[in-house]
């Protein structure tokens, strides 16, 4: 039995199942945590829940274009986490601290 | 060169006005007159070309471009150059260069004296447009066009703020007016179909219109714009303010040209009102009551402009009585003798109050005759003229007026007759009291007093001279027939049957026997003689003075007070009129209009007071709002 056959063996409704959960744990994880870093992990999260869903469906309906789908959103996405994590650097210098509330600073 | 004639003074309108502020004062002022004379040189060789040349023809036609196509309605800028347009172009420009070349004298220490000449110059531009249009809607444009000039020169010393309000209620009465000419103006494209002269008049003969009512209700329209232009009851009180203006656009535009347009309107359409007996009656009898009342006006007025303005209302309506007893020839006779001395006079009440130093009222004059030699013989010839002294213009052109309302109507005959006797009274008794007498003005002492300079003379003299020999353009037929009726030839000419002349029906003149002419004349004389005789008394050898206007007592308060009318206007429309704007403002405009829109605004601004503070900086709300926008987007997509 190939690896390809056990997918097809999974019914399509429990990827929905796996990925919104995985979703929704990502989102009150951004809603609800202050430590930029874990929000960043967070996004990541919910970005993957997302890419679960493309390749599930993508298999399901047996078009490829799914797949196409997720390698640019992990493109984007590691882009993303290369700028955030930028910015947490810096402000990790001047603040001594992680925690999301020093945006409030930002305001004019 | 028809064209050229037109825009000269247009083109001395635009150098002055661009670069009459960087020009030396001598050279507006020339440049000015040169436009205008240029015109008036142009006007002549017309002429000589309309009235001389073989074959005749009709008129000199030039069409510029189209000035309005829309469907069907086309009106071309054109310009027709017939006798009776003619007649007006010399006038216009004769008169306009002498009054240019007065200005620049009188005017010489004024600073706006560039501006002055650039609003002259277009004045001339529109009067010309005026009397050469070869449609209604060229009449149209010059119309308002002259309405504008007159605005603006009446204003000219816009500082004093009530020489401001002439203007403007002079400006305000015209539209009046304006608005009945352009309902005629519809009314006319309504039944003919076009605004062209020739093809209005052509089918006017032919009779397209169903009914005389329609000629009638055109007639009655195009003379309510006549009423507010030349001044007729009730449309009359702006022309006695319009003396805030300089003199000489009083001599102008108040007395010789502009206020003569409405009478060039009714000689124009002719054809209309031949076939309108009653539009006529309406006419004839407004044109008497204007003369009668403005004539009595002047008889309490101490302004020696407000005389002169009183007694141009009174000729005005003179000229009216004589179109409306159908006699055209008579109306544009007068027009062109009281053009003369009437600028005459004008100028020289300029003169005397140059010479005096802006004193206007005749009570704070007197004996100025020894100061001021040659503007008292030409204010005298002038004042002979305009009474009717035998033989001067003014006795000719008067006394065909008299004589068609004698032939119309001899109860019309008698009270004109009136009317023209009682310019004997004011006339003299102004110019009595102007000249003659001992000075009495105690704050300008009577050595500084002096006779105006050569520029200020010169047009003078020239005037003096037409107004003596003017009447020369249309004697009575009893002077011999070969030499008589020039104009009256003029007007009726069809050269040969070649075309249709200015006047397409004969007049309603009946032709007086010689016995009964002589009698009227007689009359005439002896009006004139009673009020010559009676002022030299009173003013002369009695040395009367004019009363102060608060001293007036009965009639005499009424008539200084000019009848109250311009009380009883104020009463009957600019008072309510004024409290509905005030109505309007306080509770409309102030109370509903203002709240409503300043209600829009601190709404609008309250609410983004309240909306800013969700704007707080904390980023877990700004996810937790995206959320549930995204929540909501989705929703509504959903269900």
């Amino acid at each position: 039995m190939s690896l390809l056959n056990i997918f097809n063996q999974v019914e399509i409704s429990h990827y929905i199942y796996l990925s919104t959960v995985l979703f929704a744990i990502g989102l009150f994880g951004v809603l609800f945590r202050r430590n930029a870093i874990i929000l960043l992990m967070c996004i990541e999260l919910m970005l993957n829940a997302v890419n679960l869903l493309f390749t599930a469906f993508s298999t399901y309906m047996g078009d490829s274009d799914g797949q196409i789908f997720v390698f640019f959103i992990m493109v984007v996405a590691a882009a993303e986490a290369a700028v955030g994590l930028a910015i947490l650097v810096l402000v990790y210098r001047n603040t001594r601290k992680t925690d999301v509330s020093f945006l409030d600073q930002l305001k004019g | 060169m028809l064209t050229l004639m037109i825009f000269l003074p247009l083109m001395g309108f635009v150098v002055n006005g661009i670069l009459g502020k960087w020009m030396p004062k001598s050279l507006s002022g020339w440049l000015g007159t040169a436009t205008v004379l240029g015109s008036f040189v142009l006007a002549v060789m017309n002429f000589m070309e309309l009235s001389g040349g073989t074959p005749e023809i009709a008129s000199i036609n030039t069409k510029l471009f189209t000035f309005l196509s829309v469907g069907d309605f086309h009106v071309d800028f054109a310009f027709q150059f017939d006798r009776l347009s003619a007649v007006m172009t010399l006038i216009i420009t004769g008169i306009g260069t002498l009054i240019h070349m007065y200005s620049i004298a009188y005017m010489h220490d004024d600073d706006g004296l560039y501006k002055f000449f650039a609003y002259l110059n277009l004045f001339i531009f529109n009067m010309l447009v005026l009397v050469l249009g070869s449609n209604y809607l060229m009449l149209f444009f010059g119309w308002e066009g002259v309405g504008l000039c007159s605005y603006l020169l009446i204003g000219f010393w816009y500082k004093n703020v009530d020489f401001g309000k002439a203007a403007r209620k002079a400006f305000v009465m015209n539209r009046i007016g304006d608005l009945g000419l352009l309902m005629g103006l519809f009314l006319i494209y309504d039944t003919y179909g076009s605004f062209e002269y020739q093809e209005v008049f052509r089918q006017v003969f032919i009779g397209t219109a169903d009914s005389t009512a329609v000629n009638t209700a055109i007639a009655l329209l195009l003379f309510i714009g006549a009423m507010g232009k030349s001044a007729q009851i009730p449309l009359y009180t702006w022309l006695p303010d319009a003396m805030a203006g300089p003199t000489p656009v009083s001599a102008l535009i108040h007395a010789a040209t502009m206020v003569t347009a409405g009478i060039y309107l009714v000689i124009r359409s002719e054809a209309i009102y031949a076939l309108s007996p009653f539009a006529r009656e309406i006419v004839m009898w407004i044109g008497l009551a204007t003369s009668i009342m403005a004539a009595l006006i002047g008889l309490k007025q101490n302004d020696i402009k407000k005389v002169l303005a009183y007694s141009t209302v009174s000729q005005l309506g003179l000229m009216f009585i004589a179109l409306g007893c159908g006699a055209y020839t008579a109306a544009l006779f007068h027009v062109i003798t009281h053009a003369f001395f009437k600028a005459l006079l004008f100028l020289g009440s300029g003169s005397v109050i140059h010479g005096m130093h802006h004193e206007q009222d005749i009570r704070e004059m007197g004996g100025l005759r020894k100061k001021m030699p040659i503007t008292y013989l030409t204010f005298l010839i002038g004042t002979l003229a305009i009474t009717g002294f035998p033989f001067l213009s003014g006795f000719f052109s008067k006394d065909e007026i008299l004589v068609s309302a004698f032939s119309h109507n001899p109860l019309v005959f008698g009270l004109a007759l009136i009317s023209a006797g009682i310019t004997g009274f004011y006339m003299f008794r102004m110019f009595f009291v102007t000249f003659h007498g001992t000075y009495r003005n105690h704050h300008h002492p009577f050595e500084k007093v002096h006779e105006s300079p050569l520029l200020m003379t010169l047009p003078l003299l020239v005037l003096a001279v037409l107004s003596v020999v003017g009447g020369a353009v249309n004697l009575p037929h009893y002077l011999g027939e070969g030499i008589s009726g020039g104009l009256h030839h003029l007007l009726s000419y069809d050269g040969g049957g070649k075309f249709s002349p200015i006047l397409m029906y004969p007049e309603h003149v009946i032709e007086l026997s010689h016995t009964a002419e002589i009698g009227l004349l007689a009359m005439a004389v002896s009006v004139f003689v009673i009020a010559f005789l009676y002022t030299r008394n009173k003013y002369v050898v009695k040395g009367a003075v004019p009363e102060a206007d608060a001293d007036q007592q009965g009639m005499g308060k009424v008539l200084s007070n000019k009848f109250y009318v311009d009380e009883a206007y104020d009463v009957a429309f600019v008072a309510p009129l004024e409290g509905a704007s005030d109505t309007l403002t306080h509770y409309v405009d102030e109370k509903a209009i203002k709240s409503a829109v300043d209600g829009v605004g601190k709404g609008g601004f309250g609410l983004s007071k309240m909306l800013s503070k969700i704007q707080n900086g904390n980023i877990e709300y700004y996810l937790v709002y995206m959320v549930i926008g995204i929540a909501l987007l989705l929703a509504f997509n959903l269900f």
